[in-house]
């Protein structure tokens, strides 16, 4: 009787007792218990956070939750902010949104992070989903704003629109024009990353002024300052307000209908945006400040005092973003008007000079840690620092959550004793017993990832530049730490030894990143031969690794665990080490867009993935594009092995292939295909013969 | 210490050629290859135990346990694929090998020069000279994204003092455009303040973008990348079939090379690899270059 118990209740009850349940740490949990609550909790699990797009495939996730509500997907890796992932590396949300269009009807919130979204991607959400409510595109591209006006033409039900730091191709304001004047569910707008010059004011205004619920809004930069006050005034009730451009000549009158703008937004309670800030308008904002807790002055570029001044009126503080420009005297300022400050971002006005051009040093951080005991989000970038003060605001901010320090020259060493900065970021590890973030600088030896080893045993998130002497200091970082889920290395002297003695930890990661290290190609292959299921793809942009010895350093280096295998949208200067990997080397580029295409007819994608695997010959069904900018064929499918019947593989032009080349892939084994997502809707494919260099004795 | 593996060994070690062999069958024919991957994955585990043990024996066995050479445990010949048997003759290593062996470079030559040591004897160099703009940049360093670097310095910071310094601070940074090829499935991005002038950058481009003129070549029967030498490259790009093309600021589309280089930096929005063929309107030297050549 005992068994029976957990059957005994039906299966509303507890699926009624799980919607109380909404953490993913949780559900995964619950859904561990035994067979029946994992079947009860898929069929009610409604959000997924999906943190690697290549973790997993599109057409698993839907076979096991399939009423899903809200999906969450990162694409690039971080280091893909900065420019170290070149452009086609992948990311690519197509074939989800495609999946999902028929596997989801209901689904309400796309959120993606670094991810290629194009127009055709737009088009297919707006078309897709009746009840579709929350789009955000966090660092996105691929896209324009041709996209967005599908959305907004469509979606009756969308309520937030966030496209905050993606790259938009802006071909002007009039998407905005798209939404039905009948249309009034806007609760989030953040378009403040949309470069053109030209906004539709008048539509934008409307627009504000019928969404009564409006409470987030962040203009671009296009919408002028005189604008402000006028806007503003049809949504009084906004709590999150970006400006456009923030300056203009001084006129009293602007200034005032301005104030009193500002003055009747009793609920705002965050400012961001102030680009080409004049001084002289700041006051402006000063009704406001006693109650704001989030301020974003990072494109503000005015001096200390006028910072100073502005801060003193914000007591309630509790996030700030501000360019170094603020100097130490402001930052200790800072921490004496703003004692509930918790998230500190300091960012540098001049990051390429040689010299300092301002006098923002460690002392500015220290002073705040001294001052503001709910600190515990640190992103400073300054030009030099020292153990004593790495120790200070250790042991005063031992709440600290997310720690990122950027000296801007790298291995720049203690500047009092010129001796490496492992004893400070060791007191940080060992006094922040709760970091989770950290990113380390400065001149750095193996054993500040001894100290991170012994003591970051929460550490989800590190990256490292310009560090350490050998591949102890991976060891250390990889043996002994924990939490870890995403390690991003550059420049450091690791090599192989220790990312194959540890090889069984990087099933237990997201991903790890390894550029301009010491791994060879001959690791690689092992570590992707002899881990299946981690997906090891080496970037290297100068030509095929296996043309050169197997002890040559790989440029690039990416490894994410995936239950999905080896990815096949790779551009070609990125290779995948899985156990086919020998099979892959040269590439035919065959697609020509305007010639007439030849119909080469054949077999399925389920096909020729198992000939993937099993070395078979196959081909593509393939089909004529209907001009050399759309694509016409249905969206692209996810390769799922065990789908009966076959699916036809999405149709591509190709171009003719001269008859030796047919003949050639008639000869069994000889060709493998790879296809590849594009950034434009056209998509392309590639022939690859398989050379026999790759594998002596074939 | 235990060893995981001995000399025997090193032939199921190294890598399988059985895995890798290339086979012919049926659609729906198996694929037999599984149960000899649980036992590597076994085999890798029992050794990255014996590899830990490795590490602290360096470690006990004093001195700190370097990249290259150095006293340590027993010789672990698994992950050196090609050495064909014999640990110690074909490795390059001087001496034992220290904890995992495995491919490591060469000569014992320590890890490849990291650019920014590059960098800074450029810098040392350059200091002879008078005010350099600004040091080699080390590509992603300092960390800032794209749209910080890009709004920073399309609209350089003001200041009240003006100093000669002052002037597109963020502007001496790098400059990202991107680069599309009518025919190519997707987008690069250059920093154009990386590049001295036209043919710099010409040359870069070619690179960049050969992969995607290998159609053009016309499929000889022969698909490998090698065989497109670097002279029908240049021709390509040079010759009849593509031009290369920039919007300016005023959102025009002209040709590139006619107006100095650093003017183009200032009003090159993004650059585009256009064929000759839709280049008619753009301007009549589009037309002459195709005359000319042809």
């Amino acid at each position: 009787m005992q068994k029976k118990v957990a059957c005994s209740f039906p299966d509303e009850v507890l699926e009624h007792v799980f919607s109380f349940i909404q953490s993913d740490k949780d559900r995964n949990a619950v859904s561990m218990v035994c067979k029946s609550w994992y079947e009860i909790e898929r069929w009610c699990r409604r959000k997924i956070f999906i943190g690697n797009c290549y973790a997993v495939s599109p057409r698993m996730v839907i076979r096991r939750f399939p009423k899903v509500r809200s999906i969450e997907l990162k694409g690039k890796p971080h280091f893909a902010d900065f420019n170290l992932v070149p452009d086609g590396w992948g990311g690519y949300v197509l074939p989800w949104i495609a999946e999902m269009a028929g596997a989801y009807p209901w689904l309400e919130e796309i959120r993606l992070k670094r991810m290629v979204v194009t127009d055709e991607c737009l088009e297919l959400i707006a078309k897709s989903f009746k009840n579709f409510k929350v789009l955000v595109l966090f660092s996105c591209e691929g896209f324009s704003t041709d996209g967005l006006a599908a959305i907004a033409a469509s979606c009756m039900n969308l309520r937030e629109l966030d496209l905050r730091d993606s790259d938009v191709d802006d071909l002007g304001g009039h998407w905005l024009s798209h939404f039905p004047e009948t249309y009034t569910s806007l609760v989030s707008l953040n378009s403040s990353c949309l470069g053109s010059d030209e906004v539709s004011l008048s539509a934008l205004e409307r627009l504000v002024g019928r969404c009564t619920n409006l409470r987030t809004l962040r203009l671009n930069r296009a919408v002028p300052l005189d604008k402000i006050a006028n806007i503003l005034g049809r949504a009084p009730q906004l709590v999150d307000f970006g400006t456009g451009t923030y300056g203009a000549d001084l006129q009293s009158d602007v200034f005032s209908s301005l104030a009193g703008a500002f003055s009747s937004c009793k609920e705002l309670r965050s400012l961001s945006g102030f680009w080409d800030v004049v001084p002289a308008y700041l006051p402006a904002i000063y009704p406001v400040c006693s109650r704001l807790t989030s301020l974003n002055l990072s494109y503000v570029t005015i001096q200390s005092p006028d910072l100073v001044k502005l801060l003193r009126h914000c007591p309630s503080l509790q996030r700030l973003l501000v360019l170094d420009y603020i100097e130490d005297s402001g930052l200790e300022a800072l921490s004496s008007s703003c004692k509930d400050l918790q998230e500190l971002r300091v960012f540098p006005s001049d990051p390429f000079g040689e010299e300092p051009n301002v006098s923002l040093t460690e002392q500015g951080l220290v002073s705040v840690c001294l001052a503001c005991p709910k600190l515990q989000s640190v992103l400073y970038f300054c030009r030099r620092m020292s153990n004593v003060a790495l120790v200070t605001i250790a042991q005063n901010c031992p709440n600290l959550t997310r720690f990122r320090l950027c000296i801007i020259e790298p291995r720049t060493a203690d500047f009092l004793t010129l001796e490496p900065l492992d004893v400070g970021f060791g007191a940080i590890v060992e006094h922040c017993k709760d970091l989770r973030r950290l990113s380390l600088s400065g001149l750095l030896t193996d054993r500040v990832f001894e100290y991170i080893g012994r003591y970051a045993k929460k550490l989800e998130m590190l990256s490292v530049a310009f560090a350490g002497e050998s591949d102890l200091g991976l060891h250390h970082v990889l043996s002994g730490c924990e939490s870890l889920r995403k390690l991003e290395i550059r420049d450091c002297p690791f090599g192989d030894k220790a990312l194959l003695a540890n090889a069984s930890k990087l099933e237990t990661m997201r991903s790890l990143w390894m550029s301009s290290c010491a791994v060879s190609f001959g690791a690689c292959k092992l570590l992707g031969q002899k881990m299946p299921r981690l997906n090891v793809e080496v970037i290297d942009e100068s030509g095929p690794p296996d043309s050169r010895p197997d002890s040559c350093p790989v440029d690039k280096l990416y490894i994410y665990r995936s239950v999905a295998g080896p990815r096949f949208d790779m551009p070609p200067f990125v290779w995948t080490m899985d156990e086919d990997s020998a099979l892959q080397v040269h590439a035919l580029h065959v697609a020509e867009y305007n010639r007439k295409p030849d119909w080469i007819g054949v077999g399925t994608y389920e096909e020729s993935i198992q000939g993937l695997r099993a070395k078979m010959p196959f081909v593509l069904y393939l089909a004529e594009l209907s001009n050399t900018s759309q694509c016409s064929s249905q969206p692209l499918l996810s390769g799922d092995t065990t789908l009966t019947p076959p699916r036809p593989l999405l149709r591509l032009p190709i171009e003719t292939l001269e008859s030796d080349d047919k003949t050639q892939r008639s000869k069994e084994g000889k060709y493998m295909i790879k296809m590849r997502y594009s950034m434009n809707p056209t998509i392309c494919f590639e022939i690859r013969p398989i050379s026999t260099r790759s594998f002596p004795g074939v | 210490m235990e060893k995981s593996y001995d000399d025997t060994n090193t032939e199921k070690s190294g890598l399988r050629l059985k895995d890798t062999e290339l086979r012919l069958g049926l659609p729906g024919s198996e694929s037999p290859e599984r149960e000899e991957h649980d036992q590597n994955v076994l085999s890798l585990k029992s050794f990255v135990s014996g590899a830990k043990r490795g590490f602290s024996d360096a470690l006990d066995g004093g001195g700190k346990w370097v990249f290259s050479g150095g006293s340590g445990g027993g010789s672990e010949g698994l992950f050196s694929p090609r050495r064909g048997g014999n640990n110690n003759g074909g490795n390059d290593l001087s001496g034992s090998d220290s904890g995992l062996g495995g491919p490591v470079l060469k000569d014992g030559v320590a890890p490849k020069p990291l650019v920014v040591q590059e960098k800074k004897s450029q810098v040392a160099a350059g200091n002879g000279n008078t005010a350099p703009a600004s040091k080699a940049q080390v590509v992603g360093w300092p960390p800032i994204r794209s749209f910080r670097k890009n709004t920073m310095a399309s609209h350089p910071p003001k200041n009240d003092n003006d100093d000669d310094n002052a002037e597109a601070k963020f502007g001496s940074g790098c400059l990202y455009v991107k680069v599309s090829m009518d025919g190519a499935p997707y987008l690069r991005k250059v920093d154009l303040k990386i590049y001295g002038g036209y043919k710099e950058l010409s040359s870069a481009l070619e690179k960049m973008f050969s992969c995607f003129t290998i159609g053009q070549c016309g499929s000889h029967g022969v698909s490998s990348r090698d065989v497109l030498s670097e002279s029908r490259l240049i021709d390509l790009l040079h010759g009849s079939e593509y031009v290369l093309t920039y919007e300016d600021k005023d959102g025009d589309w002209m040709l590139v090379g006619d107006v100095p280089w650093e003017m183009f930096t200032n009003c090159c929005k993004r650059l585009r690899i256009m064929k000759s063929t839709e280049a008619i309107g753009l301007a009549p030297r589009a037309m002459e270059k195709c005359k000319t050549r042809t």
